[in-house]
């Protein structure tokens, strides 16, 4: 190759102008969100629907938000309580979240009415990956998990990726995301306690049978200690990958103040995340119960 | 009549100044937030507390709420110098609000180490936090005592030729003596204060909340006390007063202000509205605006205290 290449230019001595400076932009809002809908799903579960900026609505799955709870009669819940994502739209602006009356905060929802409001923060946290090549993924949820696990329903459909759910509970009446999961084409296995099929002895000889037809190129779980390590363990036996959205009690949502922290094993050795920041979703093998 | 844009929002703490006299507290602050507001919208970015030693932190549960009010324990989580310098310090780089790191050590001779290894390009000032643990004295915290406090910040000043800011405890009955001493051995500056000491008891296990047993109370709660506390300390000593407990409004700011305050620092109030300093600017210059006060400084040491005689003012300095 010739040295003195004649059509290289010289360099203007002056450094090149830098770019104008990209205005900032916020990625997580704190707004009041219009309540759309405030209804009870079942025994336990109620479902909210608020009305939201684009910002919030672009949440994706295993995500989750921060709602500053009104205060229900007699109590005064101080923090924002996180709330994983139920359903986001993000042309219709709306998002959507599953939960069950259980403490202040709760109880501070249940008293929302249509057509009121709700101080939302978010998008949050971490979300769950699809990868393009996987054909077929397994969904295990229980408890608050059901609800957590719901938006892949949609999204795996929009990456061409076909889903097993194995929703657990105590009683068929108080499974939730079922339809969901239905409704974007994904097989639903319900294992209940009332009818001993929830147990990790059977979760365990379902996902060996789904691993055995090749339909699960990785796991998503969320809600059972007992489920996890029962993925835990076929995901080392087999190599396959996973991803578990965890919980833990948070204030900031942020990562600014460490309080949500849990120890995880990367590669032998323990490591501190934040579950705000770091996760809520992290990867199977990781995570510690 | 004053136009909007011409009111002068800047302060001058402890030599240096600020475009607002709204910033972080300690340990309130992190990258996650430049997600939520424009950091160069902010007086001053203040990190988390840095020690030499590496910390975990307390076991959980770190925090527990109370009516109005947060109790925590999170116990300083720190990976250490190198790591500060390397990963935390570049993190702030590109922003123009000067950054103030804060710093924590077991002796007075660790705080001094710390703050001669901080003192580098791209720190504009050490705020010390004197309110942890002195090994020296039996646990007590260097802030509890004036005499304590002012041995921690002469060989902090004697350390450093950056601003030093004290951070003092709340949890003393002598809080303008301990600012006075702290001032003679050559700070530029006091924040006033930090959390106080605290418990809450779980009545279905009988247990503490915290993991850590007791921990530090803040949010709204407290602000009248620290209120109380940044006005004593400001008969008490010359320098900048920092002004930092409960503050979630501008109202709220402006009361540590007239109180004597020359800037304040927002923590918890962000837990709940990550976009709260923001806010507070915002509303501070609205309220100037509206009041006709041209510049911030002229709510400094505001409070009107109506002439009386000695004995009316005697609730002015109680016995402790």
């Amino acid at each position: 190759m010739s040295l003195d290449h004649s059509s290289v230019t010289m360099q203007p001595a002056a450094a090149p102008s830098a770019p104008p400076p990209v205005p900032w932009k916020p990625s997580i809002v704190a707004e009041v969100a219009k309540v759309v809908a405030n209804t009870a799903v079942n025994a336990e579960y109620r479902h909210l629907v608020v009305d939201c900026s684009e910002i919030a609505a672009s949440a994706r799955p295993g995500q989750f938000f921060q709602l500053l709870c009104p205060h229900p009669v007699g109590e005064q819940p101080f923090l924002r309580r996180p709330m994983s994502l139920y359903g986001a739209d993000r042309t219709r602006r709306r998002v959507e979240f599953l939960y069950k009356v259980t403490g202040a905060g709760t109880r501070g929802l249940d008293t929302i009415e249509k057509g009121g409001t709700l101080d939302i923060m978010g998008p949050l946290g971490q979300g769950f990956t699809l990868d393009s090549k996987w054909r077929h993924v397994v969904a295990i949820g229980r408890g608050a998990g059901l609800a957590t696990l719901a938006p892949l329903a949609k999204a795996a459909k929009a990456n061409g990726t076909k889903v097993t759910a194995i929703l657990s509970a105590r009683r068929p009446e108080l499974l939730v995301s079922v339809d969901i999961f239905k409704r974007h084409g994904a097989d639903v296995v319900p294992v209940t306690d009332s009818e001993q099929t929830s147990g990790p002895g059977n979760v365990e000889r379902i996902l060996r049978g789904l691993i055995a037809e090749g339909r699960c190129d990785a796991f998503f779980t969320c809600g059972s200690i007992r489920l996890m390590r029962v993925q835990q363990r076929l995901a080392i036996e087999f190599g396959l990958p996973g991803q578990v959205a965890m919980e833990q009690q948070m204030a900031c949502g942020i990562g600014l103040c460490y309080c949500c922290v849990r120890d995880f094993n990367v590669a032998g050795e323990i490591v501190n995340r934040r579950v705000c920041w770091d996760g809520p979703v992290f990867d199977l093998l990781e995570a510690l119960p | 009549m004053i136009g909007p844009f011409s009111i002068d929002l800047s302060v001058e703490v402890g030599g240096i100044k600020l475009r607002n006299p709204v910033m972080p507290a300690s340990g309130t602050f992190a990258e996650g937030l430049e997600k939520v507001i424009d950091f160069n919208r902010l007086g001053a970015l203040v990190t988390k507390t840095v020690t030499r030693e590496l910390r975990a932190g307390n076991p959980l549960p770190r925090v527990v709420e109370r009516p109005g009010s947060l109790i925590n324990a999170i116990g300083i989580p720190s990976k250490g110098v190198p790591h500060f310098i390397e990963k935390i310090i570049p993190q702030y780089a590109a922003y123009d609000p000067p950054l103030v790191v804060s710093i924590s050590a077991p002796t007075a001779e660790g705080f001094a180490s710390l703050a001669a290894e901080l003192t580098l390009p791209g720190v504009s000032v050490i705020e010390a936090n004197i309110s942890c643990p002195n090994i020296e004295e039996d646990g007590k915290a260097f802030a509890m005592r004036a005499e304590s406090a002012e041995k921690v910040t002469r060989q902090l000043r004697s350390a450093t030729k950056l601003p030093l800011w004290v951070k003092l405890t709340p949890n003393t009955g002598e809080i303008a003596e301990v600012a006075r001493a702290v001032e003679g051995a050559g700070a530029d500056a006091v924040v006033v204060a930090n959390t106080f000491l605290s418990m809450a008891i779980d009545l279905k296990t009988f247990k503490p909340c915290l993991g850590n047993i007791m921990g530090g109370l803040s949010g709204p709660a407290i602000k009248p006390i620290v209120v109380r506390q940044v006005f004593q300390c400001a008969k008490s000593v010359k320098i900048p007063i920092i002004g930092c407990g409960g503050i979630s409004s501008a109202e709220d700011a402006i009361e540590y202000m007239l109180a004597g305050a020359s800037a304040v620092q927002v923590g918890t109030a962000t837990f709940l509205q990550p976009a709260a300093m923001v806010s507070i600017i915002d509303g501070i210059e609205m309220f100037c605006l509206q009041r006709e006060i041209s510049s911030v400084t002229e709510l400094v040491h505001g409070v009107v205290i109506e002439e009386a005689d000695d004995q009316d003012l005697a609730w002015l300095s109680p016995p402790t």
